[in-house]
């Protein structure tokens, strides 16, 4: 066999090795959900049984997914849309029009994102208390914003500084004012990167289990609350836990995967020039 | 003498005033709606933190009130809990880094690598990115680590060896494992799109140079990697400070204070305990330990990215 | 008409000068280039006169009105960039026609001029490619497409060709200059190369650290040079430079003596010059000839034979390096020893401070212009 094909079949191996490890715990997940209650917990673990819907049938009796895989959407993608409007302007002007705080700014909006959220849950309960934004859509979009607003910042800042100075001097000399140099040239040159923000920002609304938590009960809860509800009095029915929680992944996965070529050559932060 | 005292204006020049940028492009109003919404976000709840640090405050007996000064501080700061918290919350974000790094680094290397049904690999192995941490540490604890019907239970028992009890007797490490299982997809993405960015004629002139495998790794690959690592210890450490979703899930912090960071210790104080005051101090403190983190670590790192 | 006149131009970043203070004319019509080594400031120059960096100091008057505030839409001027800064998401007739679309020109008279544009850049076929499908010289010819369908007053081009190979880069010098004469428009022309300045240029101006060294035509630069640094930069390959005293002065010639021992009578005013002053002696390695009773004797280090011309680089007795040109025919190897005879009136002085001592006379195409001739209107 030719040195370089053997090398190849061994590089096969060990990458499907890693990547099969790396992705067994979900793909147990989603193969408990199809067990009986008996064989799940079942010693030792079956790997050859026959497949069942049940768990998929009672969980739909017992909540409805659709309910919170709405809001889940409907909070994450309005959360991204609202945080990226605020952004692109801001983004805008540190990328291109630097000034000495510039960086300092930047700083200071990440570090915002240190703060453990815990350490303010009490302020920020008693002011969705006051205001009527307890169990809302909105307030749980208002609170994702702000929650990605600097990484949103961050990520578009990098992909304008990789935007030519030229193309857009070349706008500004063919009479372009700055909102169309914006909406007609930087946009539309920028639009890989601004997708891939948007995504990063779609996946961690989407997973955000703490606000959501605490912020929501029923009317706007995401799917993160539906999970909780049915992993702490269930906590040892594992199929059907198993079962909701792949219904609860599986949008955000599908979603992940179709569009991870985006993702793989936009998930940069200015890492790679 | 008098001449002195006046500066005329160099005759025969005419100057504009002031420096502003020749685009007119005022950038407050554009950069002014995140910095005000972002610094409100962030000063309103810390002003309110910090006023209900001051404060005698508790959620189940309204007889306890009134001005505390710094009582609530010193209780905690005497308070072993405390740094164990703290210690706990280092401990917890520099392993995670350190295995996050290393393997995202070696996973990255052969991910770059061209072999059979490499894209389908690659899709497997950045998903533990899309499951939610809630997600993630159920399906760690009760269908891996569970020391009865947990399937590395199963694993050493099939070896002959007693089951481990993951969560009781290694309760951080344990945490430790899933949220680095978690956020290892995130350093392999972005160490991968870094290595493919290496210039191939620098490889290849290594390799005229007599580099192997080895030598090609530490000598071009590595320092061709910095940029990159550098971001996702930024970005990690950011999120890695306040992990709290696998914590509550899996050992509620416990036994004892054994897995408590400093997120889930404010928990514990404000929602266990209903000690608002004393959450608030803590929450305090954790601000300033983040920003201590801010400066130190990210300052330096995000400086040379932002470059 | 379309003159432009720069009084006392001054740019700072920060407490950095950057330029340092130039007055120039160029005239309506006129190819002028900016040449200089990089970090010389002629983009900033240019982008200066563009719009696009702001005017620290003095005046930029376009047909006499001040600009220096004007957008630079609204100066009447078009650009094209050195990277040709085409807009990637838009086709060739797009990008053609982005500035009068922003200007609110209707469709069909947008067209009709994209049409037109295309013709004379012969881009007709490529209309509907994006730009990453074009080559390089096509995506040359898109830039200048922009510039032309605005019909500028003047037109701007920040080293226009650097991105070009060799061949592509002379047939696109030629194409310039039928265009310069086909739309009788001035231009602004930046390069570091100085072959481009003296194909193109009507006048070049020689900047050097902010400062303009000296302006002036092709030929004027290359025979008068002002100093040492014009004399260096002009002319391929570069000037020879020979120290050398002064032994004597009349009035028809000042003689030197070189370090060899040789004497010449350079035709120059001595001006301030005295009797054992220490000059330089500039000579060209194309006036420089090979022959038996030469002033400089020396051994051939490398021979570059060009077919129709050959360089010798040559080591003086003294150890100084010369490079002479001579005919391709020569059968002179390495290592063989040479005496060179130099034309004393191709020879130029350079005074202590490095400036040019006038020569006596004045070289009759140096005031040659190549303005285009005026086509009937």
């Amino acid at each position: 066999m030719h040195p370089k094909t053997r090398e190849r079949l061994v590089l096969t191996v060990v990458g499907w090795l890693a990547a099969g490890l790396i992705f067994f715990p979900i793909f147990w997940m989603i193969l408990t959900s199809f067990k009986t209650e008996v064989e799940a917990v079942a010693t030792p673990p079956q790997l050859f049984f026959t497949p069942t819907l049940e768990n998929y049938i009672t969980v739909r009796e017992r909540a409805d997914y659709v309910h919170f895989a709405i809001n889940s959407i409907v909070i994450s993608v309005g959360a991204t849309l609202l945080a990226t409007l605020i952004a692109v302007p801001a983004a805008y002007a540190m990328a291109f029009f630097p000034g000495k705080r510039t960086k300092d700014l930047l700083l200071w909006m990440l570090s915002t994102k240190m703060m453990p959220a815990v350490g303010v849950l009490i302020p920020i309960y008693l002011l969705f208390r006051d205001t009527g934004a307890i169990d809302t859509r909105w307030g749980l979009i208002v609170v994702y914003t702000l929650m990605n607003l600097p990484i949103v910042v961050w990520m578009l800042y990098t992909f304008f500084k990789e935007v030519p100075k030229d193309i857009l001097e070349a706008g500004r000399m063919d009479g372009a004012k700055p909102k169309q140099e914006v909406w007609m040239l930087l946009l539309p040159l920028s639009l890989p990167g601004i997708a891939s923000t948007a995504l990063l920002s779609i996946i961690l609304c989407w997973n955000e289990a703490f606000w959501s938590l605490n912020l929501t009960t029923s009317e706007a809860a995401p799917l993160t609350t539906f999970i909780a509800s049915f992993s702490a009095p269930e906590g040892l029915f594992w199929a059907k836990l198993s079962a909701a929680s792949t219904i609860a992944i599986a949008p955000i996965l599908v979603f992940g995967w179709m569009s991870q070529r985006q993702l793989v050559r936009g998930l940069t932060f200015g890492a790679v020039k | 003498m008098a001449s002195t005292t006046t500066a005329a204006p160099v005759p025969g020049t005419s100057t504009t005033v002031g420096g502003r940028s020749q685009r007119n492009v005022k950038t407050l109003p554009l950069v002014a709606p995140s910095v005000v919404i972002l610094f409100l976000w962030m000063i309103v709840p810390l002003a309110m933190t910090l006023w209900f640090s001051f404060q005698y405050y508790n959620l189940l007996d309204p007889t306890v009130g009134g001005f505390a000064g710094f009582e609530n501080y010193t209780f905690l700061l005497t308070d072993p809990s405390l740094w164990t918290a703290m210690i706990n919350t280092i401990f917890l974000v520099f392993w995670v880094l350190v295995i996050t790094v290393g393997l995202g680094t070696l996973l990255a290397v052969l991910f770059d690598q061209d072999f059979y049904g490499r894209s389908i690999a690659r899709l497997l192995a950045i998903a533990p990115f899309f499951v939610m941490p809630t997600v993630s540490a159920l399906v760690w604890k009760n269908m891996l680590m569970h020391p009865v019907n947990g399937l590395f239970a199963f694993f050493t028992r099939s070896l002959g060896l007693p089951a481990i009890d993951f969560f009781g007797s290694f309760p951080l490490t344990s945490v430790i494992i899933i949220v680095a299982w978690q956020w290892l997809p995130f350093a392999l993405l972005i160490l991968l799109t870094a290595i493919q960015s290496l210039d191939s004629e620098q490889k290849e002139a290594a390799r005229m140079d007599g580099a192997g495998p080895f030598s090609m790794f530490f000598f071009i690959i590595l320092p061709h990697l910095g940029r990159a690592i550098s971001v996702v210890i930024m970005i990690e450490t950011i999120f890695l400070l306040s992990v709290f979703a696998e914590i509550y899930v899996t050992t509620s912090g416990g036994p004892g204070l054994a897995s408590t960071n400093l997120a889930f210790l404010i928990y514990l104080r404000a929602l266990r305990e209903y000690d608002v005051g004393g959450a608030s101090a803590a929450g305090v403190i954790a601000v300033i330990l983040a920003n201590i983190v801010a400066v130190f670590l990210v300052r330096s790192i995000a400086k040379n990215i932002a470059d | 008409m379309s003159t432009i006149v720069l009084k006392g131009i001054q740019k700072n970043y920060g407490a950095v000068q950057v330029i340092k203070g130039i007055d120039l004319s160029i005239d309506d019509r006129e190819f002028c280039v900016f040449v200089g080594p990089s970090g010389c400031g002629k983009s900033t120059l240019l982008r200066m006169i563009a719009g696009l960096e702001e005017i620290t100091a003095g005046d930029l008057m376009i047909d006499g009105q001040r600009i220096n505030d004007v957008p630079p839409s609204e100066r009447g001027l078009a650009m094209v960039f050195q990277s040709y800064a085409l807009y990637p998401h838009m086709s060739v007739a797009d990008n053609m026609g982005f500035s009068l679309r922003l200007a609110g020109v209707p469709k069909e008279e947008r067209r009709a001029k994209v049409a037109e544009a295309a013709r004379i850049l012969h881009l007709d076929n490529l209309l509907d490619r994006k730009p990453k499908e074009l080559s390089g010289g096509q995506r040359q010819r898109v830039a200048i497409g922009r510039a032309i369908v605005r019909k500028p007053k003047v037109f701007l081009f920040d080293e226009p060709l650097s991105n070009l190979d060799a061949s592509l880069r002379v047939q696109m010098r030629i194409e310039l200059a039928r265009l310069h004469d086909e739309l009788a428009a001035t231009m602004i022309y930046v390069t570091h190369d100085q072959i481009e300045a003296m194909t193109m240029a009507d006048k070049i101006v020689v900047l050097q650290s902010g400062i303009v060294e000296q302006a002036g035509t092709p030929l004027e630069l290359y025979h008068h040079p002002r100093n040492q640094f014009v004399a260096g930069f002009i002319g391929s390959p570069k000037m020879n430079f020979l120290p050398a005293k002064v032994t004597a002065v009349t009035d028809t010639a000042t003689t030197i003596a070189l370090p060899s021992g040789a004497s010449l009578d350079i035709p120059v005013r001595a001006g301030g010059q005295k009797v054992g002053y220490a000059v330089t002696l500039g000579v060209r390695p194309e006036h420089m000839r090979l022959a038996g009773e030469g002033e400089l004797l020396g051994e051939v280090m490398v021979v570059e034979r060009l077919g129709g011309e050959t360089f010798l680089y040559t080591q003086l007795n003294d150890g100084t390096m010369l490079i002479v040109q001579a005919d391709g025919e020569i059968p002179t190897g390495v290592h063989e020893r040479i005496s060179i005879k130099l034309d004393p009136a191709a020879c130029h002085l350079f005074d202590g401070e490095g400036l040019a001592i006038e020569r006596m006379e004045r070289h009759p195409l140096a005031n040659l212009r190549r303005l285009p001739t005026r086509k009937a209107s």
